[in-house]
């Protein structure tokens, strides 16, 4: 038998404008993990959705345990055992999360059923990989990170002898991130081979055994993990050396930008409330990071901000407006910016092209509209301006359906929207998930940018290399409430993950509310 | 030149123009094998007719014409809605009631042309914001709340009608209780103007209304492509998050998707009825023009000049089978068209396909082109 059980030769594909692979040509070992490594848009979820069937290539061959097989659709990758957690989930939103996993393999017998059987076996996989979800809840309600674990629980449910996981780790928490490369070292050792997309480059030199690098749809080539670096990998993807420490001017917090008291905003996943009672200020000129696991309140405090939830109680102050009531275009008009948690559910228009998702939040404005009518030149003329000045990659320049770029350039597309509206607040969650090393380098530059320039920043983020990196305060919120305020320098991931895990809670968390407006008491921790 | 096909090709929107065409043959196909199938020895007569009959004389084409004015106007019913991401299958509803405004104005409070073609928009547009309303204000389906306002609407207008004695045709002496009234009786100023083209093509079929639907798909199209206003609508129905994320009222432009569609619907049965050449009859059938509006939207992919053109086909089609009349039963001649018009439609689902193939032409030509190129 044939030592590697897949062989993708010379796999060409061309999208229109770009040529996504270029005879590129991947090997994978039986029971291995095998990193895939490149830029946003160098054509890695290309490569795997032609392995799972869902494009055919151009021309090249695939083999599985050397005998050419042909890939039409993911029935017949299902039928070769192949699996794949996507990057961007296909999941039906109207589904539960058991009724997502068993679909298309429903058990059943006489043509009824086995709801049971089937309950019974997923919540087994989902205790032996700790892979936790909760089984009745609706996909559209559950959040991304338990989405994700979905994703996983259906391809092992499948019985899959090849996984596929592209990007699997971009929402997961440190800790999760853990458990994961744990799992996929379990599949690995029980010969499943394992295919891993990742720009983080730590995970690869942790979870594999073999790395192929594609830069702009080529093949740099495949490399043995225990022979390189990071900096080799990163020079091999980028081909030049990245920066992973950010450079920050002094901290010079201006004045009150947002002013959240007593904010109380209900749960969609179940009855108590998911933020209680939360109070923070954030000032011009600084970055203040809300730390936490996910599912810990702050998608919820950060839709009820920028008015996308309803809240049950509690005031929000923008630059001394109140804006508690304000809809979600007032907001926007007095400055927040978002770059949401889900670029495809709140982010894009997927079906409209580059341009028109570019002037999403300001399409209204004189400079893009006269009388009601588009002014088409001058959204093309700006679209190609933020595309040039924020690299951002598509096929057809402005003109691009969204749908057809490539996810990092997608959230590229996202933050270059946002940061151009010039904001006053810029809200970010999770703003450099998907993106490779460089554009993370230029991400973090532009947070910092808007911090040094005396914008207030508040950025949501479970990475804590992130949090670490970029701010300047760190909140950490637990259950909904602040648990904890640290500076940067005076606190280790280790502390902050004590506190995000609920294990440790300061009396500062209960003294904040009392101090709401003395700005003195806070600017005191930082001198 | 190879250069310009292939720019042509991969042109967005020649895809879905090649198939709505191959489309359109599929269903020719279809009706051919079913006019063998009912009257062999006819039936090359038969598809001569349906191919040809539209443009045997200037009374035919006239009444292609006639009859693709109120389906452009159903047709972009269905079609401006879907653009904005809701299904409206609810255009006959709308065409009743756009119909029963029309008539209502028209005679009893003696409304010129112009005025009640108003009114029945107006009276589309009500039928139409309700199944808007309840899609957003209480998330119910519009499928499920325009099905059932369509019968609500055909049996009100009924009873309505059937109630007002001025509307029905014996009440200016003619015999039949059961239609509305001859235009040219009731009220002429009603009677859409026909601007002398009568005299030009020697018909009393023809008047201003296909010009007056194609202005309003032409401004549909630019509502829809060149406005703020459609960018928004258009937003909301691709994605509904994100547009309520980008601070558009997304409740409200459902609304008002529903009470354009529904307006356009209203004109069209407003465009029929007025042309002083049909009657309403009060039947518990509901008028095909409101469903046929649905193949119209589908042909054209629910642009909206497409509509234009794929309102004309269907029209064409049937006048083409109403010449086939006494050699083809009118039984088995409405099955082959809508055989035809329904293929058409749905053979549209084969667009994908069509792009494949498409694209390798291309390639190939690409290929062999190049090739040609590197020798001398
Ligand atoms: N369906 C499509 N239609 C047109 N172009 C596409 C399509 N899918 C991908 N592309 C283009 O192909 C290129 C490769 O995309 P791909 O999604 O494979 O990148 P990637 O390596 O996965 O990037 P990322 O890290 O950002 O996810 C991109 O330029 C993208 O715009
Ligand atoms: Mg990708």
């Amino acid at each position: 038998m044939s030592d590697y059980i897949i062989e993708m030769e010379n796999i060409t594909k061309e999208f229109p404008g770009v040529l996504a692979n270029d005879h590129v040509t991947l090997q994978l070992r039986r029971g291995e993990v095998h990193a895939l490594l490149g830029e946003n848009g160098a054509g890695k979820s290309t490569l795997m959705s032609i392995l799972f069937g869902l494009y055919q290539p151009d021309s090249g061959v695939i083999r599985k345990n050397g005998q050419v097989v042909q890939i039409h659709n993911p029935n017949d990758a299902n039928d070769l055992q192949i699996g794949m957690v996507h990057q961007h989930f296909k999941l039906v939103e109207v589904f539960t999360v058991l009724e997502n996993i068993f679909l298309g393999v429903e058990p059943v017998r006489l043509g009824v059923l086995k709801y049971q059987e089937a309950r019974q076996r997923v919540l087994e996989l989902s205790q032996k990989y700790g892979l936790s979800v909760e089984p009745d809840a609706r996909i559209e309600d559950i959040t991304v990170g338990m989405q994700q674990r979905v994703e996983i629980l259906k391809m092992l449910y499948r019985d899959n002898e090849i996984l596929i996981f592209d990007e699997p780790t971009a929402v997961l928490t440190p800790q999760e991130i853990r458990e994961l490369m744990a799992i996929i070292r379990g599949l690995r050792d029980e010969g499943k081979s394992i295919l891993f997309i990742s720009h983080k480059l730590n995970e690869i030199m942790e979870v594999s055994d073999r790395c192929t690098v594609l830069r702009k749809g080529q093949c740099m080539g495949t490399v043995d993990i225990k022979d390189t670096t990071v900096e080799d990998l990163s020079r091999m993807m980028v081909g030049r050396p990245i920066q992973f420490k950010v450079e920050k001017g002094d901290l010079k917090p201006g004045a009150m930008v947002l002013e959240v008291e007593n904010l109380v905003v209900p749960s969609k996943l179940h009855k108590n409330n998911a933020v209680k009672g939360v109070t923070f200020q954030v000032r011009a000129g600084e970055i203040v990071c809300l730390a936490g696991i996910e599912g810990n309140g702050q998608s919820e405090l950060v839709y009820a901000l920028t008015g996308i939830e309803k809240i049950t109680s509690g005031s929000v102050r923008l630059q001394g407006h109140e804006i508690t009531r304000a809809s979600i275009r007032q907001r926007s008009q007095l400055g927040i910016s978002h770059i949401p948690e889900d670029r495809h559910k709140y982010g894009l228009i997927l079906d409209y092209n580059l341009a028109d998702n570019l002037v999403l939040q300001r399409y209204w404005e004189p400079a893009f509209q006269h009388n009601g009518f588009i002014r088409q030149e001058q959204v093309r003329s700006y679209a190609d301006t933020l595309i040039s000045q924020y690299d951002i990659r598509a096929g057809q320049g402005s003109q691009t359906i969204a749908r057809s770029m490539s996810g990092g350039n997608q959230q590229k597309a996202i933050i270059a929207r946002e940061i151009d509206k010039n904001p006053e607040l810029l809200v970010a969650i999770q703003p450099t998930r998907g993106l490779d090393v460089g554009a993370i380098e230029y991400i973090h530059a532009q947070l910092v940018a808007q911090r040094d320039a005396g914008k207030a920043v508040l950025l949501v983020s479970l990475e804590l290399d992130e949090v670490m990196n970029v701010s300047d305060r760190i909140l950490v919120l637990y259950e909904g409430e602040i648990v904890g305020e640290f500076a940067p320098r005076d606190t280790t991931v280790e502390q902050l993950g004590l506190y995000m895990a609920g294990a440790r809670r300061s009396q500062q968390a209960g003294v904040s509310e009392n101090q709401e407006k003395s700005g003195t008491a806070r600017k005191g921790q930082h001198s | 030149m190879m250069a310009r096909i292939r720019k042509l090709i991969q042109k967005p929107g020649f895809d879905s123009l090649v198939a709505s065409i191959a489309a359109i043959g599929i269903g020719l196909v279809f009706g051919l094998i079913l006019l063998i199938v009912f009257n062999p020895g006819k039936s090359l007569y038969g598809f001569g007719q349906i191919l040809f009959a539209g443009v045997s004389s200037t009374g035919k084409f006239s009444k292609v014409l006639y009859q693709a004015a109120p389906l452009i106007m159903t047709g972009l019913a269905v079609g401006f809605a879907f653009k904005t991401g809701l299904f409206n299958i609810g255009a006959t509803g709308q065409y009743m009631l756009g119909t029963f405004f029309a008539l209502y104005t028209g005679i009893v409070w003696q409304f010129p042309w112009w005025a009640a073609l108003l009114a029945a928009m107006v009276g589309g547009a009500i039928w139409g914001a309700m199944p808007g309303l309840f899609k957003a204000f209480f998330n119910v389906n519009e499928v499920i709340t325009s099905i059932m306002f369509n019968w609500i609407g055909l049996f009100a207008v009924n009873v309505l009608l059937a109630n007002i004695p001025r509307v029905l045709a014996d009440f200016y002496g003619a015999s039949n209780p059961d239609r509305t009234a001859n235009m040219a009786a009731a009220n002429p100023a009603a009677i859409i103007p026909k601007w002398g083209l009568d005299q030009i093509f020697g018909s009393s079929y023809i008047n201003i209304s296909f010009f007056i639907a194609v202005i309003v798909a032409v401004i549909a199209y630019f509502v829809l492509n060149r406005t703020i206003f459609g960018y928004e609508l258009k937003a909301c129905g691709y994605n509904r998050n994100a547009s309520i994320y980008a601070g558009i009222n997304a409740r409200r432009n459902i609304v008002l998707s529903m009470i354009i569609a529904g307006s356009f619907a209203g004109l069209g049965g407003g465009i029929y009825y007025l042309s002083g050449t049909a009657q309403y009859t009060i039947e518990k059938i509901l008028p095909a023009m409101g469903f046929n509006g649905i193949p119209v939207a589908l042909l054209a992919t629910s642009n909206p000049l497409g509509i234009i053109f794929s309102a004309l086909f269907v029209s064409y089609i049937q006048v083409g089978g109403e010449a086939m009349q006494p050699e083809y039963a009118k039984e088995i001649i409405d099955i082959i068209i809508s055989v035809i018009i329904y293929l058409s439609a749905f053979s549209l689902l084969l667009k994908g396909v069509i792009r494949k193939q498409l694209k390798k032409l291309v390639r190939v030509e690409a290929i062999t082109s190049s090739k040609g190129e590197v020798e001398p």
